[in-house]
């Protein structure tokens, strides 16, 4: 058992649930985070996600690949996921590293990323 | 493929053992703050973090760990932060292979080794099977 374990808190609020990720994760807390998201929607009903990562200094391959593959595997479940807040830093490095995330809708900030899954839900 | 040498001149400024998923945080905020204190702009710090970062994973899952270590030194006449990855794993066959964009050998999207290389100014590699491989990745400043 690993008492310095932390888990990362989700917020529902209505129809959304709002993840702001403030650690460094290491690969196991993503993936941890990753079942917890898909489990939030699955008892909540939530149609949308937005993931924070505002704070996050650096996303690696296998973080986008988490980040991504959750977009994916909330869609199968019916729920969007908008990724907000990523720094400068971050994006001009992920494009660098070479990784593409297909299919993962982005916004500026948590309200801009609110409008976004807004508007998608109304139009459905 | 040469083996890779230090130059005796270079500072030693943290020595970071990979033994489990937290060392690997550990080790990646090390870099950043040295990079920091080198006077690296965000997206410097950014690369040689998320480069490394890649590294010290492959350290940790494929050799089941090892050590890097920190040191800070003139190369080529610059300030230059030097990060080297040693482990004691299986090594790696097919070098040219594993710095293939898309290629992976395990679970991974096959970004580790090229992404990290396209990430830092100076990427060397030297590899032995059976007996480990030692990745050194420099970044000036």
């Amino acid at each position: 058992m690993d008492f310095n374990e932390k888990r990362i808190p989700i917020i529902k609020i209505r129809d959304y649930l709002i993840v702001s990720i403030q650690v460094d994760m290491h690969d196991r807390l993503a993936l941890q985070l990753q079942t917890q998201i898909l489990e939030e929607i699955y008892r909540t009903g939530a149609k949308g996600v937005l993931i924070d990562i505002s704070t996050l200094e650096m996303v690696d391959s296998f973080i986008g690949r988490v980040l991504s593959g959750m977009a994916s595997m909330a869609a199968i479940m019916d729920a969007a996921v908008v990724i907000v807040g990523m720094q400068p830093a971050v994006a001009i490095t992920l494009v660098e590293l070479g990784l593409e995330m297909p299919g993962v809708d982005t916004a500026l900030n948590m309200e801009l990323g609110m409008e976004m899954l807004e508007k998608r839900l109304n139009k459905a | 493929m040469n083996e890779i040498v230090s130059d005796k001149s270079w500072i030693l400024l943290e020595r970071c053992p990979i033994q489990n998923e937290h060392d690997i945080v550990k080790a990646r905020q090390v870099v950043r703050q040295f990079g920091k204190e080198a006077g690296m702009g965000i997206v410097d710090q950014t690369r040689i973090t998320t480069a490394v970062s890649e590294l010290f994973r492959n350290m940790f899952l494929y050799a089941g760990g090892g050590e890097v270590l920190v040191e800070k030194g003139i190369v080529d006449e610059r300030n230059t932060l030097i990060v080297t990855c040693i482990d004691q794993g299986p090594g790696i066959a097919n070098i040219e292979l594993a710095m293939t964009d898309g290629y992976t050998s395990g679970g991974g999207m096959g970004y580790g080794l090229p992404g990290s290389k396209r990430l830092v100014d100076r990427f060397e590699i030297y590899s032995q099977v059976n007996k480990g491989t030692t990745i050194r990745v420099m970044k000036w400043k």
